[in-house]
């Protein structure tokens, strides 16, 4: 060898760096104008206004509607956390599910682990289970998301890898076990856990509170963070199991952690919001159609990207329509379906055929 | 991650000589059918090996056994001088690296991203730093540099089959394993392929490759291992291995080795 060769450029080195402030600035303005409109506007000048007051500066200017500073605070603020830690979970959830899958179709929503988790979520509801206080819910949706998540894993997955079709119809299966599992607590319950269900399964943030922003907020993060630290491992199996093996990679632990972080990711988004398809889908791709498939650019911009969608994705649902709220999850499979049916499309051509 | 971190065991520098893989008695059964039977083989450092043989002889069985790709039923497999089993998969991919036959990828990375994933079992290391030099080389020796920005899913057979020889490269193992590199190859990188494997040979690397193209074999390999049916038919330098009768009985087609008319090496060819 030579000790002279060329070394090649590393592709836009720039690009992920603007991406990612892209994105968060984006995430920053989006959340301050979602606080700031409803059914009583408050200028963005007044939200930014009464944040600073509330942590001690007396800086700009403070809401002059009656009653803004609550609204903001009790109604408003926990939403769009809600909506910002939902969508970061589903985005980073979408982009490690595809990596360790190793397949540009897998989705929380779509191979039917939202809801599984969801049937633990709900199953706690009917029944009025409090024994972990605040967190049961959560710890509900988290154990039936983890069983889903295994269930599917071994099932489509055949000599280390999944077709696309495998995956594909053990998702139908595992949505309609699960959806005559809800619709079984549905019948099983009283008017209330009838309403319960039924916006869960539409997907909403109606029911934002402090609380339940910080009962998700942990899980959400320590899944973000156990997947960032996956990211150079998820790469390598991209190159398929036995090579990854072969790089030293423990693929079977790899798995493992990567089947845990989803089912904790997606059990946060689930827990509070319900079922919101398609983002985990939809974010990550357009991601690696930006900057590449790398996944320690992948998964922050997933996840920062999903916060922003779903930011912006629940603004519309309450304010497209005057005194009525669209049920977020309907929202975002109407983008979402036909964005994955183009997906599948390209896909199938570009494989030729489900092979 | 919680890990129990072991140290990891950094390989120390070889001598060309030094037994790099040790191979006895290996049995591989598949569907209680033995592959493999009896094979004992030595790969030292500095050599390159051809492992050769007819279709289903069990050359890439035998390569993923080296490998530790899969379990022997009987026999052990040796690496640097200890049991694969006595090795972390990491440790492992310090020491020897492994070109598959066939290439897949799940998202379109580039180039230079495939080729840098060879340089995964070395993060956090010293050899760390080193991690752009090596990647340049390997490019550089397999002539990929020039679609280093293209995706790799984008290339054709014979440079998607390059590409991974230069991440093979960039791991900058010791022992390298080649399972059939030249196979979708022109003449000019065939040629290439194997310039490459004898530089590293020559820095006191041991190269197992499989091949199909007895010549090559033959013009290369400082030794070869030629397989039948599972078992070892013989193995020392090509001009013994590579002879008429031998090659005539084990491929069950007639074969002639002739002297090349200028250089005197054997030329292996089908009698037709």
């Amino acid at each position: 060898m030579t000790a002279t060769a060329a070394k090649p450029e590393q592709r836009g080195a720039l690009g992920p760096v603007l991406l990612l402030a892209g994105l968060s600035a984006g995430l920053v303005v989006m959340a301050v104008v979602a606080a700031s409109l409803g059914q009583v506007n408050i200028p963005p000048a007044q939200v930014v206004g009464s944040i600073l007051h509330r942590i001690g500066l007396d800086i700009g200017p403070v809401p002059e509607a009656a009653q803004g500073d609550n609204a903001l605070w009790l109604v408003r603020f926990p939403r769009v956390a809600l909506a910002i830690v939902t969508g970061a979970a589903l985005g980073c959830a979408g982009a490690v599910m595809q990596g360790v899958f190793g397949n540009p179709l897998a989705e929380p929503g779509v191979i039917g682990v939202s809801s599984g988790a969801a049937v633990g979520a709900a199953a706690v509801i009917v029944f009025g289970l409090t024994f972990a206080g605040n967190w049961t819910i959560v710890l509900a949706a988290f154990v039936a998301g983890l069983l889903t998540t295994l269930l599917v894993y071994v099932v489509s997955r055949a000599n280390g890898r999944t077709e696309v079709v495998t995956l594909l119809l053990t998702g139908i299966a595992v949505n309609a076990v699960a959806g005559a599992a809800l619709g079984l607590l549905m019948f099983a319950s009283g008017n209330d856990g009838l309403r319960a269900i039924t916006s869960w399964q539409l997907g909403s943030l109606a029911g934002a509170t402090w609380p339940a922003v910080g009962a998700v907020a942990p899980c959400a993060l320590a899944g973000v963070a156990a997947a960032f630290l996956c990211a150079r491992r998820l790469d390598v199996l991209a190159l398929g199991e036995r090579a990854a093996r072969q790089l030293g990679v423990d693929v079977e632990r790899l798995r493992l952690v990567c089947v845990v972080v989803i089912a904790l990711l997606t059990s946060a988004a689930v827990a509070f919001s319900g079922i919101i398809a398609f983002v985990g889908l939809v974010v990550p791709h357009l991601i690696r159609m930006a900057v590449g498939p790398g996944h320690r650019v992948l998964i922050p911009a997933a996840t920062i990207g999903g916060a922003l969608i779903l930011v912006t994705a629940d603004l519309v649902a309450r304010t497209s329509i005057a005194y009525q709220e669209l049920p977020l999850g309907v929202l975002t499979s109407l983008v979402g379906g036909p964005f994955f049916f183009w997906l599948l499309r390209r896909t199938r051509t570009r494989s030729g055929g489900w092979g | 991650m919680i890990t129990l971190r072991r140290r990891v065991r950094q390989p120390g520098p070889v001598t060309a000589g030094d037994v790099a893989v040790r191979v006895a008695g290996l049995r591989v059964e598949r569907g209680g059918r033995p592959v493999l039977d009896g094979v004992d083989l030595d790969v030292v450092h500095g050599e390159i090996l051809a492992l050769v043989g007819p279709n289903g002889a069990g050359k890439s069985t035998l390569l993923a056994a080296v490998c530790g790709d899969l379990a022997p039923d009987a026999g052990t497999v040796a690496l640097a001088g200890k049991p694969l089993g006595a090795w972390t998969p990491r440790e492992l991919a310090m020491r020897r690296a492994m070109l598959p036959q066939r290439h897949t990828l799940s998202f379109p990375f580039t180039t230079l991203d495939v080729v840098r994933m060879g340089r995964v079992p070395w993060a956090g290391t010293a050899a760390e730093d080193a991690d752009d030099d090596a990647v340049a080389h390997a490019m550089a020796a397999t002539d990929v540099t020039a679609f280093a920005q293209r995706p790799f899913t984008a290339l054709s057979g014979g440079e998607q089959a390059r590409v991974a020889l230069a991440r093979v490269l960039a791991q900058d193992a010791a022992t390298l394993l080649l399972d059939e590199p030249t196979a979708a190859l022109d003449i000019r990188h065939q040629e290439l392929v194997f310039a490459v494997a004898k530089e590293q040979a020559a820095r006191g690397h041991a190269v197992v490759v499989v091949v199909h193209d007895l010549d090559l074999a033959a013009a290369y390999a400082d030794r070869v291992a030629l397989l039948a049916d599972g078992r070892l038919a013989a193995c020392g330098p090509s001009a013994d291995v590579l002879a008429a009768d031998l090659l005539t009985e084990v491929y069950q087609y007639d074969i002639e080795v002739i002297a090349h008319p200028r250089t005197g090496r054997p030329l292996v060819l089908p009698r037709r």
